[in-house]
Order: structure tokens, then sequence, then C-alpha cells
């Protein structure tokens, strides 16, 4: 073990994680990274400095006391580790997992600037597997999602005993992690919460998206387990906007209302070709896999074609898991498409080297322009490749196509994965809320308020789409605001 | 839940479900659908709402066993739940006052094309029905059309019943006949007798046509009412998934752009219409469609599954 000072901690490797072996794991859909032991743990935990002034904590979106969360670790008070996490984070085991901690906590890490940081994503995860899977032992039955069409609408609450009124509900469209945590903190508050979900099955992109080699799905169940302990009311298959309206809900005794429907909208290339047999927008093809298992066709009945050659196109977390997941359905090639260099990419660094490492072929500097069809399908895609020019708004060089440099590639399934906007299906129905251009809705980053007197709204609907710990951010911020907004009135 | 009040056999292979779905009834009007799924391990599937009864609670859903999951519904009974229903979803028909409509159904569209009739007719259209089917035993909710419309043609594939043909040859005639009456009609008309009101209804000429049924159907009756330059309404079957226009699997090109038939349909001008895209992407899982339905009934005949029906 080290000793205290710090010069020797920094010589301390950065502890890896247990991972799937990558010939094994692209024929199977089970977690790749295997997450630290209890010695991995300490071991990781007395790496980090102790910092009197931790900038890793201004790093956090949600400003977890990580500082305080790995000291308790190093002492081997991994209850209380949980704990100090979850007074700022309710879904520690998905974030560990997911979020992008290079540009975020571990960027601001100490050691990371002559070392590598302390892993923090890594601990996080640890501290809450560890309580997970003492809980799996005692399994609680999952299947409690409130299906019945008894809306709560016009019923008046009964707000278990707590301090605030029984007529303080609170409605939340969406149950990704935005809509989570904002009904898990209100609830926590004393308000009687119900979500309102459009899927059959809540947690949103956590649950459709993002594939269960990277995030298990039983972990995203548990974490909506404690939610609903919270006493949250979770109704899944209806869609706001069409079985009801937000007004009907504020009409209905809602005192509030928060939308969280996230980036729902498949961006399409429009290129010749993309309405052929085999295009799949990446939402598809994920939402297949994901939420309908197709992956476990036939003895699921959601099919999914199993291209032998498969183009994914873009460089982010969607266009990542897509491609792993074609990799996992049977293909023998899969090439991922993106029209800047690796550096540019989106995604999380981790990912980008496991898609590496199982195969996963970059062509990189490339954008299709056709996708070429046979009797229906895809048979080619035909790109053309790109050179950087000038830094754009966003920061990262500006891809030109080369002229004349068109290339095909054979393949079966092409999957889009150049973005999500947002799904106008809700704010279409509401016209007193205003929208920005590109569809989002306008709403005040702090307080979550939207131009809807009682309205309020978070995550990727008005951000686009962006992260995991940004959604929970605002749902916390919205939860803290619609909370000031009933207790004071003020709007 | 939602818990299957009635059920009543239709046709050899088609189901009428009463299902209820309080909010669902409410919010329903004619022309929309809702997804559902019968098993845990299930897949979601588009059916019309082909009635609803908001003071009950109640809507009307007509399924053709044609997969696995339709297999699955059909076995269902009267007191059985089916574990998710989510809607209303698409957009509501149209219903203005247009004169005289003609609503073409296609076997299990028929009874898509009900409520529609039904709302038209509430709002003073002539109604001409023309119902088709392969044979008579699939001739499904002719006495409930019959209460709607003003005329009433029916038509099978082998001519057990009605005109021997097509709906959509069958309409042929009728645009034919009807133009030709309603030429006679005005020329009549200019040629002295006054007040001859050319929005009169049953003056011959029809104002809209709307088709639903098989895409094969839907592009027939397209095709026949295009020289006409009749407006004609169709109501498309596509594959879809979430159904709130997330995914994208049901795109359709509609006058060149591409749409999604679950939010931006269910009903498109049919002139406009795609059909050879919309056929081929119909057909885009034929194969495992086909591999589920074997399986499902191997397990049926082995009887680890309830009887069909
Ligand atoms: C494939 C994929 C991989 C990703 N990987 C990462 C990652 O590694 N790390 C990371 O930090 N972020 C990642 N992201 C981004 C992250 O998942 C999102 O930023 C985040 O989920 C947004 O949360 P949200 O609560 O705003 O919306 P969502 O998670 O999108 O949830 C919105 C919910 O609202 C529901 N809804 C929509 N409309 C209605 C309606 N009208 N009525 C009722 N319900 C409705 C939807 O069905 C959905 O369940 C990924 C995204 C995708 C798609």
């Amino acid at each position: 073990m080290a000793g205290n000072k710090s010069s020797d901690k920094k010589k301390i490797p950065r502890t890896k994680m247990p991972e799937q072996d990558p010939k094994e794991r692209i024929k199977n859909f089970d977690e790749v990274a295997l997450g630290y032991r209890e010695e991995d743990a300490l071991k990781e935990s007395l790496r980090c400095l102790q910092c009197k002034k931790p900038r890793c904590i201004e790093g956090c979106p949600v400003g977890i006391d990580i500082k305080s969360f790995i000291r308790l670790i190093s002492e081997r008070k991994f209850d209380e580790a949980l704990e100090k996490i979850r007074e700022k984070n309710s879904l520690p085991a998905i974030c560990g997992r997911v979020c992008p901690q290079e540009d975020q906590c571990e960027k601001e890490c100490i050691l990371g600037i002559k070392d590598e940081p302390v892993a923090i994503g890594r601990l996080e995860r640890f501290v809450a597997d560890r309580k997970l899977d003492r809980d799996f032992g005692s399994e609680p039955n999952f299947e409690s999602n409130s299906n019945s069409e008894s809306s709560g609408l016009g019923k008046e609450g009964s707000g278990k005993g707590s301090s605030i009124d029984s007529l303080s509900r609170v409605a939340v469209i969406g149950s990704g992690p935005a809509g989570l945590t904002c009904a898990g903190e209100l609830a926590r508050m004393g308000y009687k919460v119900t979500i309102f979900e459009a899927l059959h099955k809540p947690g949103g992109v956590l649950v459709y998206g993002i594939p269960e080699f990277r995030l298990p799905k039983r972990i995203v169940e548990k974490e909506i387990e404690f939610v609903k302990s919270l006493g949250v009311e979770i109704k899944v298959n209806m869609v706001v906007g069409k079985i009801f309206t937000i007004d009907d809900l504020l009409n209905s005794g809602y005192r509030s209302v928060f939308i969280a429907t996230g980036a729902g909208l498949p961006y399409f290339m429009n290129i010749p070709g993309e309405n052929l047999n085999g295009v799949y927008s990446a939402n598809e093809y994920l939402t297949r896999s994901n939420l309908m298992k197709a992956y476990l066709f036939p003895e699921w009945d959601t099919p999914i074609k199993k291209g032998k050659r498969v183009a994914v196109i873009g460089g982010g977390n969607v266009a990542m898991d897509s491609a792993r997941t074609a990799k996992r359905l049977g293909a023998e090639h899969v090439y991922l498409i993106y029209r800047r260099s690796e550096k540019e990419m989106p995604a999380r660094i981790e990912e980008v080297g496991h898609a590496k490492e199982e195969g996963i072929e970059f062509v990189l500097l490339a954008n299709p322009v056709e996708i070429i069809g046979k009797d229906g399908w895809v048979d080619k895609i035909r790109c053309i490749k790109m050179e950087l020019g000038e830094p754009d708004e966003s920061g990262r060089r500006r891809p030109i196509p080369v002229k004349g440099s068109e290339f095909d590639i054979d393949v079966d399934v092409v999957v889009v994965a150049i973005g999500q906007g947002p799904n106008p299906l809700l704010t279409s129905t509401v016209p007193d809320l205003k929208l920005k251009k590109s569809g989002n809705i306008e709403a005040d980053l702090e307080t979550c308020k939207t131009s809807k007197k009682g309205v309020f709204a978070g995550g990727d609907i008005v951000t686009g789409a962006a992260t995991v710990i940004l959604a929970m951010g605002a749902g916390k911020k919205a939860a803290r605001a619609i909370d000031e907004y009933i207790r004071t009135g003020v709007w | 839940m939602y818990r299957i009040v009635k059920k009543e056999k239709l046709a050899n292979d088609v189901v009428r479900f009463d299902v209820k779905a309080p909010l669902v009834s409410r919010r329903a009007k004619a022309g929309q659908f809702v997804i559902i799924r019968v098993s845990e391990k299930g897949e979601r599937i588009p059916l019309t709402i082909s009635d609803y009864n908001t003071s009950e609670g109640i809507i009307s859903l007509v399924a053709m066993r044609v997969g696995k999951t339709t297999a699955l519904l059909s076995t269902l009974n009267e007191g059985d739940e089916i574990i998710d229903l989510v809607g209303p979803l698409g957009k509501e028909s149209e219903i203005g006052k247009f004169g005289t409509v003609v609503c073409v159904g296609g076997g299990v569209g028929i009874a898509p094309v009900m409520p529609i009739a039904k709302e038209l007719k509430k709002k003073e259209n002539y109604i001409i029905s023309i119902l088709g089917a392969r044979d008579k035993d699939h001739l499904i909710l002719v006495p409930e059309m019959e209460k709607i419309s003003d005329e009433l043609y029916l038509c099978s594939d082998d001519g057990s019943i009605g005109f021997h043909g097509f709906v959509s040859d069958f309409l042929k005639e009728l645009l034919e006949e009807k133009v030709l009456e309603g030429r006679e009609k005005s020329n009549f008309a200019s040629s002295g007798t006054k007040n001859e009101n050319i929005n009169n209804i049953n003056n011959g000429n029809i104002n809209r046509v709307i088709a639903i049924g098989p895409a094969p159907m839907m592009y027939a009756v397209s095709k026949v009412t295009r020289p006409y330059g009749i407006k004609t309404i169709v109501s498309l079957n596509s594959i879809m998934v979430d159904g709130t226009g997330m995914c994208g699997t049901c795109r359709v090109e509609v006058g060149g752009k591409t749409r999604f038939v679950c939010v931006d349909g269910p009903e498109f001008d049919g002139h406009e219409v795609d059909f050879d895209l919309l056929l081929a992407r119909q057909k885009a899982y034929h194969q495992e469609e086909r591999l589920s339905m074997e399986l499902y009934e191997e397990k049926c005949r082995c009887g680890q599954e309830k009887a069909l029906w």
C-alpha cells in the first residue's frame, strides 16, 4: 500500500478495470467492463490526493462530493461512500458507467496533469454496484410499473402523511434520467409525483438506446425501483399530447408539470437511397435490439436484420453503440464512417477504445453521398473523402469534401447515427410553450422554467442531445424550482 | 393492463375486440390507431381503432390473423388482458363536408373505414361504400356499413358475393358510370333547367375517395381515380415500433418527401404516395415473420400453447 505523501501516490498507476476479452465479448451482449473488485477500488481510492480545493467537484455537473466519497472508500466505509454520492446523484450505478468522465471530473483531477487522473467513474460504479449486488440477492418485483389506465387524472392524491399537503401533485413527462431525477427529488421533498412515459418500459435512452453490454438493464431497473421506492408512480404507455394534454394535467390537480421528453427524433442524411430496406436510424436499430430484445429473436418476437457487412454513420456514443451491436449480431465487417478524424469524435474515449478492440473498422474523413440498392435492399454505400478545414462554431475543424474522391463499400445494412432532435409530438400540442428555432423548448437553464406558467422543462428536450448527467442535473434544478414555485406561488 | 370486454368473430380469421381503455376512448378520433403488445416477449404492432365509445370507455380493434402477434392476440378471450396498449396515435381523418364520398374497404381494411364513413355521414356527406374481400366469408361489418351508407356495393375476388372482382375494378366502372351520368346532368342543366345546384349531393360528381386495405388495393384504387382527379385518401399500414416518430421504421415517400406514417399519417394523398416503396418496406421482415409463425405453430401443435381458436 502506498504511503500518504502525494509524491508516492502519483506513482501508483491508475488501476485497470477487468473486462471481458474482446474475442469473447463480440459473441455476447453481456457487460464488457466488469467493474472493480474491492481490492482494485481500495488501491485506486488511495491514489486520490484529497486536495484542499478539489477541482474534480467543479467538473461534476451535479457537484458530487467526490473527494469525500473516495476517502470513505479508502476507509472501507462503502455504504457511507454511496450515501455521499446519493446526496447529489440518485443514479450512481448508471453514471459510473456512462458519464464522459474524461470531459468532466477526471479532466480536472490534478493527477491528470502529469499522469493519469483518479478513476472516479469506476469508483462511483464500484460503490453503487456493491449495494446493487446485495440487493439482487433479495430480488424485488420489477414488473410493478403501473400500466392500468387510471391515469390519476381527476383523482386526488393521498400524500402519505407528509408535510406538504396532498394536493401537491406534480406530473413528470418522460422517464429518462431527467424525469427520473426530478421525480425522485420531488418525492423526497414529500410531493406526490406521477411520471407519464410513452413507451411500455420506463428509463428513456437508458433502456431503449444504450445497449446491455454497456449498461445492463437490470441495473437500470434497480435504479428505477429505487425511485419508485421513494413514492414515485410511473405510468407507462402514456403519450402525453395524444392521450391528454399538459393543460389537462394542470386542470386536473397537478400543480406543476416537468417536461423531460428527450431528443427522440432521428435525423437522416437526406441522401438518395436512404429509404431502402436495410437502412435504419440508430434509434430504430438500438430500440429493436435493446428495448425489444431483437438480438434474442426468435425467442423474442421483434426481428432485426443481421447484416454481414454493416456501415454505421457517425462518431458519437450512438454510433459506437450501433456498431458494437452490429458486431454482436454477427456482422463480419462493421464500418464506422465518420466525416472528421478520430480526434473530433464526440464518443466517450473508453467506448472508442472498446470499439477498436472489437474490430470495428473506422473509415475516417469520409461522408456518405448515396446508398445504392439492389431489389429494394441496400447493396453499397457511396462515400466521398473529406479533409479538415478551418474550425467551425463547435471549435472542431470543419470537414470539406474532396472533389472526385468517391468510393463504394459493399454493405447490406446501414445505420444512420448522425444525431437526434426534439420530437414535436408533445410540444406541438402546447401552443403557449415557446420553442427555439431548433424545436427545443426554451427554458431557463437554472430554474428550467418555460414560457408557460407552472411548466418546467429539462434534459435533452431543452439542450439537444447531451449527456445523462446533464439531464439529471436539469432534473434536480427543476425539482428545486418546482418546489419553490408550489410553496410560494410565484412564477 | 387493458381488459377485453367482448370478443366477436367477424370472419374465419378476423376478430373484433372491445377493449377497456377509457382515456384512449376519450381522445380517439376516426383514422387513429393504437399500438399493442400481447406478450412479455412480444413485438409492438399497430391496429386501427375501428370504433370507440367514450361513455363506456371502450375502443374496438379488429385484427386478422396474419403473423405470430395477431395469432397470439386471437387466442385471447373476454376477460383476458392486453398487456400494453398505447394511443390514440397518428393524425385524425379530415372530416369535412365534401359532398359525395366513396369509401372503399378491402378485407380487414373495412374496419378502419367504418369510423371515417360514420363521421363523414354525420357531416351529411353522401356515402357510397364499396366493400371487398377474398370471398363471402371474409366480408366483414356489412350490416354496420349498410347503416352508414347511402349506397353499398359488395365485391369478392371469387365471385361468391356481389361483383366478381377487385374493389378497384368495381370503382372504375362506377366512376365511368357516375361521371357519364354527371355529364348528362350538367348538359341538361346548361340547357335550361333552373336551380340546378352543382354542389347538390349525388349529382354524379364524386368529391372524394377514401380507400383502406392492403397496399396493392390502395395502389390500384389510386391509379383508378387519378385520371379523374378525384382526391383519394389512403391509410398506410407500414411496419412500426414506437409509433411516436422516434424510430422512423414506418417512413414512406409522399410527394417526393420522406414522411413518417405514425405521426404524419397514417392518411395521405394516394396520388402522391410511392406505393412501390411502401410495398417493398412492408416486406422487410417477411422471412423473420414466417420463421416466427412456424415456430409458434409448431409449439401449438405440440400443445404448449393454447389452441388458436
Ligand atoms: C445510444 C445512445 C447512447 C448514449 N450514450 C451516452 C453515454 O455514454 N453517456 C452519456 O452521458 N450520455 C449518453 N447518451 C445521451 C443520454 O442518453 C441522453 O442525453 C439522456 O438520456 C437524456 O435524458 P432525458 O431524460 O432528457 O431524455 P431521454 O432519456 O431521451 O428520455 C425521454 C423519455 O421521454 C419519453 N417521452 C417522449 N415523448 C413523450 C411524450 N409525449 N409523453 C410521454 N413520454 C414521452 C421517451 O419515451 C423517453 O422515455 C446516449 C444516447 C443514446 C441515444
